[in-house]
């Protein structure tokens, strides 16, 4: 496993506050790593010191086996950068814009291929500044795939999007992991890095809090699943077999019993349920999802 | 080698952009063709008093006009336009790729001074077709020379505002109350023997009059030689120096409200 990107210790204080505060990573080669975290937890100012734009103040980092603080041009070639906020030229066309950047690398791929990659083919003579939210994005991204670089960045790439525009933009990051291309992702949605991180690494006050893969996460694989239900009007909890009632509990409308034996659990209540001919309502068992995990480790109400 | 390679390459693309851009072309190409009709017809061409000796009204407008045409190409339209790539991250996404910055740089410049010689070729000749005003022949040096090293020291002058414009809103306002007054009291809009003593001392410490002193002085076919006016300059590439020094100094690539 070659580590594309190494960090130690990683420290930044800007005056008296220290916005990162330790921080370790490895991403392997090869990998889609999902970087998450509130605003303000110091998750801009690390990837910003990965992509050589800002000074760390103590820790080693290493990125494409070279300090980030002491990027060359060769170094720079071999990585794509999609900024959280950016505006293209709008009075260039798809085309031109993506040919602009081209001539910047040394071993560009084609730019009709890198249009192509982001599925915008049928909209290269259209000026940057005529494209939906979506489509420039995608011309953000079509920009760093450009260059044929090693490692891509994207910075919360899909935030502003409608559902539809998220589904294709998975699909062109899922492309780009095809390529064999580095991907480190920052994002705000939890679903995101779900479908389509290897690992994650969530950051809160500097620090990372937790770090697996997304369905590993805090525990995930050994947590408990929750089965929640309702019974109809003229039963009572009290009348459910005796191996299921003195665990289930009352939540709101519903009753929810915790398990970590859901199948045989699931059996019992439906065979119940069959047998009387009791409706249980919305029936759900549910496994905590990697938001749930998120909202514990970073504390937000 | 490379370097020159990329540099034609960025070049291109921002002549296209610059071109494409309503908004830059009116004020940066438009609006000094219109100043220099209205200034022609409500003057007409009445002589202008340069102390020793006069000029007929469009000999002085002329030149005027291109000192108005070259600041807009090099100073207001570098400061307005590197102010609102730095803010909307443009800058910042270029500083990511492997173009060098002084590629970035000085295809910025090329594009300006492209516009600004063009600029100064139109007007030079709406001067001669249209007003009479004769073409500077044996001062052509001193023609050349004055948009070489005003378009230069008014290019790093550029660079070196964007640092005190905070956004891409205040761009315009903040170029505009910097050069306007100074258009005024150099004799730009209103000839030289109607602006009071003291004012004139007060635009000769700014860069703008010497760049119409000397332009003028290159059109007035009164002129000895070549029509070099060493000592204004020396004043515009002393600027273009502090320019420069303080544009390296303080340069963000990276937008202010970030």
């Amino acid at each position: 496993m070659n580590a594309v990107i190494a960090v130690r210790g990683l420290h930044k204080s800007y005056g008296t506050v220290e916005a990162v505060r330790g921080v370790d990573l490895e991403v392997a080669e090869g990998e889609v790593f999902a970087f998450l975290g509130p605003n303000g937890a110091g998750k801009t100012t690390t990837v910003e010191i990965l992509e050589g734009y800002r000074e760390r103040t103590g820790g080693e980092v290493t990125v494409l086996g070279l300090d980030p603080a002491k990027a060359t041009t060769a170094w720079r070639a071999r990585i794509g950068i999609v900024l959280q906020t950016c505006d293209l030229q709008p009075m260039l066309t798809v085309r031109e814009s993506v040919s602009l950047y081209a001539g910047y690398y040394p071993h560009p791929r084609p730019v009709d291929e890198a249009i192509e990659l982001v599925g915008l083919s049928a909209d290269v003579d259209k000026r940057a500044g005529k494209l939906s939210g979506g489509q420039q994005r995608r011309l953000d991204v079509a920009l760093a795939l450009v260059g044929d670089p090693d490692l891509l960045f994207l910075d919360e790439p899909t935030t502003g999007f409608d559902p539809a525009a998220r589904r294709d933009a998975w699909d062109m990051i899922a492309n780009l992991r095809r390529l064999g291309k580095t991907v480190f992702l920052t994002t705000h949605y939890l679903d995101e890095a779900q479908a389509l991180a290897d690992r994650v690494a969530i950051i809160k006050d500097g620090r990372i809090v937790a770090e697996g893969r997304p369905n590993e996460l805090g525990g995930r694989q050994t947590a408990g699943t929750t089965i929640r239900f309702r019974l109809g009007p003229g039963t009572a909890p009290g009348q459910l077999p005796p191996s299921l009632a003195p665990r289930v509990t009352e939540a709101g409308d519903r009753l929810e019993l915790v398990t970590d034996t859901a199948v045989d659990d699931l059996a019992v209540l439906c065979g119940w349920a069959v047998e009387r001919g009791v409706d249980l309502g919305p029936l759900e068992a549910i496994r905590p999802s990697l938001e749930d995990v998120y909202l514990e480790l970073t504390d937000s109400q | 080698m490379t370097g020159l390679k990329l540099l034609l390459h960025q070049y291109r693309y921002d002549q296209k952009t610059f071109w494409r851009e309503p908004a830059a072309v009116f004020f940066t190409v438009a609006l000094p063709l219109i100043f220099l009709f209205l200034f022609v017809s409500i003057f007409g061409n009445q002589p202008v008093d340069l102390g020793d000796h006069t000029v007929k009204g469009a000999t002085y407008y002329i030149p005027g006009i291109i000192t108005l045409a070259l600041l807009s190409a090099s100073t207001v339209n570098l400061a307005i336009s590197l102010t609102t790539l730095r803010e909307r991250g443009v800058l910042k996404r270029v500083r990511g790729t492997p173009l060098p910055p002084w590629v970035f740089m000085a295809g910025r410049i090329m594009t300006a001074s492209a516009v600004a010689v063009f600029l100064v070729v139109v007007v030079t000749l709406i001067g001669r077709l249209v007003y009479g005003v004769e073409l500077p022949g044996r001062t052509l040096p001193g023609v050349a020379l004055t948009v070489l090293v005003g378009t230069a020291s008014m290019c790093c002058l550029g660079f070196a505002m964007t640092a005190i414009i905070p956004s891409e809103n205040a761009a315009p306002a903040v170029t505009n109350a910097i050069v306007l007054p100074l258009y005024f009291i150099s004799g730009i809009f209103i000839p030289t023997d109607q602006i009071p003593e003291a004012m004139q001392t007060v635009a000769g410490v700014f860069p703008v009059k010497h760049v119409f002193d000397a332009m003028l002085y290159a059109f007035d076919p009164s002129s000895p030689g070549p029509g070099i006016r060493g000592g204004d300059l020396l004043v515009l590439a002393a600027w273009g120096v502090v320019g420069l020094v303080v544009a390296t100094r303080t340069f963000r690539w990276t937008a202010r409200n970030a």
